[in-house]
C-alpha cells in the first residue's frame, strides 16, 4: 500500500466518521421531539426523520469502522457503538448546527430547511464521489432528504405566513441559526485533501444555489433574510457549543455506567 | 317511498340478531345509544393507552446504549402513536371529534392504561415493556379482532401484527440481558418484579366485579372475559421467564395439571384501584405532560388553520380574477 493510498484512506476515515456525526447529532436532537410535538401526526413524521438520521450515521460509521481495520490508529476494532457513545466531545467532528438544541417547533422546522436544502444538494454531489461506498451512502440518503425538505418546505411556509406569533417565532429562529450556516460551507483540512480525487464535495461550491434557494423560501414564507452580522464556526476542528457535551453524557449514560458491555 | 319503521325494541333485537349473526356492525347502520357510547368509552381509552405509553418509553430513547436499540425504540415509540392515531380515527366513525376525546384525555373523564402509570427507571424497563406490556396488550387484542364493529376489529388485525413484532423485540432484549453481566441480570429481574403485577392487572378487574363486561360480552364488544385472557397471559408467559432465566415474583405460582394452566397468586386489587384513581407514581405527570405538550404547541396549530384560511382565499381569488 502506497503511503498516498494510505492517507487517502485516514482521510476518508475521518470524513466518514464528521459526516456520520452530524447526522447523530441532529437524530439524536429530532428524537426529542417523539412524544413531544404539537400534533400527534408530527410526532411520527418527526420520528421518520430522526431515525433516517441515525441510519444514516450508522452506515458512515459502518464505513469507518471498515477502514479503521486497515488504517489502525484510534479507530482500529473499535465497533459503530464504540464510535458513537464513546468519545468526548473534542473528538466529535459534527458541524454546530447539528447540535444545537431542539429549541421551539418553528427552531426545528428551520435548522431542517436550511439542512435540508443543503444536504439535496451536498449528497447529490456525493453521490457522484469517486469512492463507491459513500456515494451508496449518498444515493441512499439523497432520498430521505428530498422529502424531508417537502416537508420543512412547507413547514417554512406555514409558520411564516401562519399567524403573527408563528411568523415572529419563525423570524426568530432564522436571525439566530444564521450564524452557524457559514461552517456548512466551510472545508477542512481532510475534506479539502480528498477533493482532488473525487471523494470528497465541494461544499464552498454549493453555497450560491443554496443561498438563492433558501433566499427563495423566506420570501415566499414572508420572512425576512437575516443580516448576517455574528458567525461561528468549530465544529469540525471539536470546538462545540456548551449544549454539545450535555447531549453525549444523556446519549452516552449507559454505555458509560456499564461499560464494556452487550446491549 | 315506502319506509320500514320499526320500534325501538324491534330495532335492537334487529341489532342483536345481527350481532348474533356474526354480522359486524358498520359506521352507517343503526345501534343503541349504550352500544355506540361503550364503544366510544373502549375504543378512545385504547387510544389514549397508546399515546400515553409513548411516555415511559419515549423517556429512555436519548439514552438508548447502541444506535440499533435506539431506532428500535424510536420506531416503536412511533408505531404506538400511529396506534393511537389510527384507533382516534377509527373512534370518529361514531360520531365524536379527536378534540374531544383529548379533551376528555385531559379532563379526566376518560382513562387510560393504568400501567403507565408506573415509571420506566432502567433499560431493562424498556424490554419489560416491550415483552410484558405489548405482551398483554396482545392477548386481548387478538381476541378483539373479532369484536362486533367492523372499524375496530379491523384496526386489531393492523395493530396485532405491529405488537408482535414489538413483543419480540421486548423479548430478545431482555434475553440480551439475562445473558449478560451480573448487573445486566439484576436489572432485567428487578423490572420483572415491578412490571409482572401491574402486567397482570391490565386485564381487568375479575369477571365478577368488571363493570362493563357482561353487556360487552353481549354485544360482542369483548369476546373473552378479563379472567380468561388473564390466564391465557400467564400460560404464555411463564415459560419465557424461565427461558430468560428469571424468577417470577410469585410464590404461589404453580402449574395445575388438573386445570391445564398455571395457578397464580392473589393480585392486589388494593393497588390497582389507588393506580387506576390517580393516585399511582406517574398519573399526574403522564396527563399534565399530555396538557403542556398540547398547549405548547397550540400556536402551531393556530398557524396550520391560519395559513389554510390564506391559501383558500388566495386560490378563490385567483379562480375569480
Amino acid at each position: 500500500m502506497s503511503n498516498t493510498e494510505s492517507t487517502t484512506r485516514e482521510n476518508t476515515l475521518e470524513y466518514s466518521i464528521g459526516l456520520g456525526d452530524d447526522s447523530l447529532m441532529l437524530g439524536q436532537r429530532l428524537a426529542e421531539w417523539c412524544r413531544n410535538a404539537p400534533l400527534l401526526e408530527e410526532d411520527l413524521a418527526i420520528s421518520n426523520v430522526a431515525l433516517d438520521f441515525i441510519g444514516r450515521a450508522n452506515m458512515f460509521y459502518e464505513y469507518a469502522v471498515e477502514l479503521a481495520k486497515v488504517t489502525g490508529g484510534v479507530f482500529k476494532n473499535q465497533s459503530v457503538d464504540d464510535i458513537a457513545y464513546l468519545r468526548d466531545s473534542r473528538e466529535y467532528l459534527n458541524l454546530l448546527i447539528f447540535e444545537m438544541p431542539i429549541g421551539d417547533f418553528a427552531y426545528t422546522m428551520t435548522r431542517q430547511l436550511i439542512v435540508d436544502l443543503f444536504n439535496v444538494d451536498y449528497f447529490t454531489a456525493l453521490s457522484a464521489s469517486s469512492d463507491s461506498r459513500l456515494a451508496a451512502i449518498a444515493a441512499k440518503t439523497l432520498k430521505e432528504s428530498k422529502y424531508h425538505l417537502r416537508r420543512s418546505h412547507e413547514w417554512a411556509l406555514r409558520l411564516g405566513d401562519g399567524t403573527e406569533e408563528s411568523h415572529t417565532r419563525m423570524q426568530n429562529a432564522v436571525n439566530e441559526l444564521w450564524g452557524y450556516t457559514p461552517e456548512l460551507f466551510e472545508m477542512s483540512e481532510t475534506e479539502l485533501a480528498l477533493l482532488p480525487a473525487g471523494i470528497s464535495v465541494d461544499r464552498a461550491a454549493l453555497f450560491d444555489t443554496w443561498e438563492a434557494r433558501v433566499s427563495g423560501i423566506l420570501n415566499e414564507a414572508t420572512l425576512d433574510h437575516p443580516p448576517g452580522d455574528w458567525q461561528v464556526t468549530g465544529g469540525r476542528a471539536g470546538v462545540h457549543t456548551e449544549y454539545h457535551g450535555h447531549l453525549l453524557s444523556e446519549m452516552q449514560f449507559l454505555q458509560r455506567a456499564y461499560p464494556g458491555l452487550a446491549w | 317511498m315506502t319506509q320500514f319503521k320499526l320500534n325501538a325494541e324491534e330495532l335492537e333485537q334487529a341489532f342483536q340478531n345481527r350481532i348474533d349473526d356474526e354480522q359486524k356492525i358498520e359506521p352507517k347502520d343503526w345501534m343503541p345509544e349504550a352500544y355506540r357510547k361503550n364503544l366510544i368509552r373502549q375504543m378512545s381509552q385504547h387510544a389514549h393507552s397508546e399515546v400515553i405509553g409513548m411516555q415511559p418509553e419515549g423517556n429512555w430513547i436519548s439514552r438508548a446504549p447502541t444506535l440499533r436499540r435506539k431506532m428500535i425504540l424510536l420506531a416503536k415509540v412511533q408505531d404506538e402513536g400511529g396506534h393511537g392515531l389510527y384507533l382516534y380515527s377509527a373512534t370518529e366513525t361514531l360520531g365524536i371529534t379527536r378534540e374531544e376525546l383529548v379533551e376528555a384525555l385531559q379532563n379526566g373523564t376518560a382513562k387510560y392504561a393504568s400501567i403507565f402509570n408506573y415509571p420506566s427507571l432502567t433499560w431493562a424497563d424498556i424490554g419489560t415493556i416491550g415483552w410484558l406490556v405489548d405482551g398483554a396488550a396482545i392477548v386481548n387484542q387478538i381476541s378483539l379482532q373479532r369484536t362486533s364493529y367492523g372499524p375496530y376489529a379491523r384496526a386489531m388485525v393492523r395493530i396485532c401484527k405491529e405488537e408482535s413484532f414489538h413483543q419480540r423485540q421486548g423479548f430478545e432484549s431482555l434475553v440480551v440481558l439475562a445473558n449478560g453481566s451480573a448487573e445486566q441480570k439484576a436489572m432485567a429481574q428487578d423490572a420483572l418484579n415491578r412490571w409482572w403485577w401491574p402486567s397482570l392487572m391490565m386485564f381487568g378487574p375479575h369477571d365478577a366485579e368488571s363493570a362493563h363486561s357482561a353487556q360487552s360480552m353481549k354485544w360482542k364488544i369483548k369476546r373473552k372475559s378479563n379472567d380468561e385472557l388473564r390466564q391465557a397471559f400467564v400460560d404464555q408467559t411463564i415459560p419465557q421467564i424461565e427461558f430468560l432465566g428469571l424468577k417470577v415474583p410469585d410464590d404461589d405460582l404453580k402449574w395445575n395439571e388438573e386445570r391445564g394452566h398455571y395457578d397464580f397468586g392473589a393480585i392486589d386489587w388494593d393497588e390497582f384501584l389507588r393506580v387506576v384513581s390517580g393516585k399511582g407514581m406517574c398519573n399526574k405527570q403522564r396527563v399534565e405532560h399530555h396538557k403542556k405538550v398540547h398547549d405548547d404547541g397550540a400556536w402551531v396549530r393556530e398557524a396550520m388553520r391560519a395559513y389554510k384560511v390564506k391559501t383558500l382565499d388566495r386560490n378563490r381569488m385567483k379562480e375569480a380574477s
